[in-house]
């Protein structure tokens, strides 16, 4: 399965959620707000580097452009452009999005 | 631009504002509302402080580059403040610290300040307005 | 929203005439602006528009008049930097009428 995550995860409890519910080998994408999780100094940082062990953590590079947070991208996450998102939705045979 | 710039000052009672941002920009709206209202608000010359917690630390990161999400980029907006005299602009310590950024991560000089510093700052204030 | 055809290209501008993609600009887009807005452009009013489309590239918002007048004030001299001289060239209003001519968006804060 593939989740979407695009809230804060120091503003709303979205990234917690889904991280808890996700399942080995399953995707995260992180869009829009969210992406600052991703980034190094961030409070979720170590929550996201904890669950990269078991699912696959990626964040849309556009967002962390907009956000001035390309440079910032914790090891581990892989960064996708819309082309990488689109991938994603086709490959994986369902989608949850933690609005 | 705002010709209701021409009125008088009104009748001189200066009251403190503090808007309070705290949202993370491009997600919502609330980031790009807040700095236009603050720019109308200039014109009333009354005692503004700008302030920046939680996600709203954000608004301020330098190297914003939003072409590939295809809205505009207010951030640099907030160097044109001192232009409009208001040059109160004050930074969550514990919010910076939550989030891995120092002072040197920001496009605007700001005043950093400690939690308790920041609540007697808030608690002074005539009129909040939050966003 | 409405096209206009100026120099031979379509342009897009809102209800109230300012052009909608900034990025269309050109001196011939000014030129019609002003004839619409009837100002007769000089070198004064360029410099005028001029200033406010590097304000825009610098900061992203068009400026009040207050601010403008300041800044004005601040690179081309006191003598430039005061509501009579702007008023004198754009006289319904530096805000209105110079913003729409340098193909900037509606000003924040026009009511």
């Amino acid at each position: 399965m593939l989740h979407i995550v695009n809230k804060s995860a120091t503003e709303r409890s979205s990234l917690e959620s889904c991280l808890r519910m996700a399942t080995k080998g399953s995707a995260v994408l992180l869009i829009e707000d969210a992406v600052c999780a991703a980034t190094s100094g961030n409070a979720a940082a170590a929550k996201i580097q904890a669950a990269a062990a078991d699912l696959k953590i990626y964040a849309l590079g556009p967002d962390l452009a907009a956000r001035g947070m390309a440079g910032r991208v914790l090891d581990g996450v892989n960064v996708v452009d819309y082309g990488g998102f689109v991938d994603l939705v086709a490959e994986h045979s369902n989608c949850q999005s933690w609005l | 631009m705002s010709d209701m710039d021409e009125m008088d000052e009104g009748s001189g009672i200066v009251k403190k504002f503090m808007f309070l941002n705290r949202k993370a920009p491009h997600g919502t709206v609330y980031a790009l509302e807040g700095l236009e209202v603050v720019l109308i608000t200039a014109a009333f010359d009354q005692d503004v402080s700008m302030v920046f917690t939680d996600d709203g630390v954000y608004q301020l990161m330098k190297g914003i580059d939003t072409k590939g999400i295809e809205v505009k980029d207010f951030s640099k907006t907030y160097r044109a403040l001192e232009g409009y005299d208001i040059e109160k602009l004050y930074v969550d310590q514990a919010s910076m610290d939550a989030r891995g950024l120092t002072e040197d991560d920001l496009i605007v000089d700001v005043t950093v300040l400690p939690v308790d510093e920041m609540a007697n700052l808030m608690a002074e204030q005539d009129v909040v307005i939050s966003f | 929203m409405p096209m206009v055809n100026i120099a031979g290209k379509e342009v897009e501008v809102d209800e109230e005439g300012y052009l909608v993609d900034l990025s269309q600009w050109n001196e011939d887009v000014a030129k019609y602006m002003a004839v619409e807005e009837k100002v007769e452009m000089t070198e004064s009013h360029w410099e005028v528009v001029n200033f406010l489309r590097e304000y825009y590239a610098e900061y992203q918002i068009a400026p009040a008049v207050r601010v403008l007048t300041k800044a004005i004030g601040k690179k081309l001299g006191p003598e430039k930097g005061n509501n009579k001289y702007l008023y004198e060239l754009f006289p319904y209003g530096p805000a209105k009428q110079a913003c729409k001519i340098a193909g900037l968006p509606k000003p924040t804060g026009c009511i």
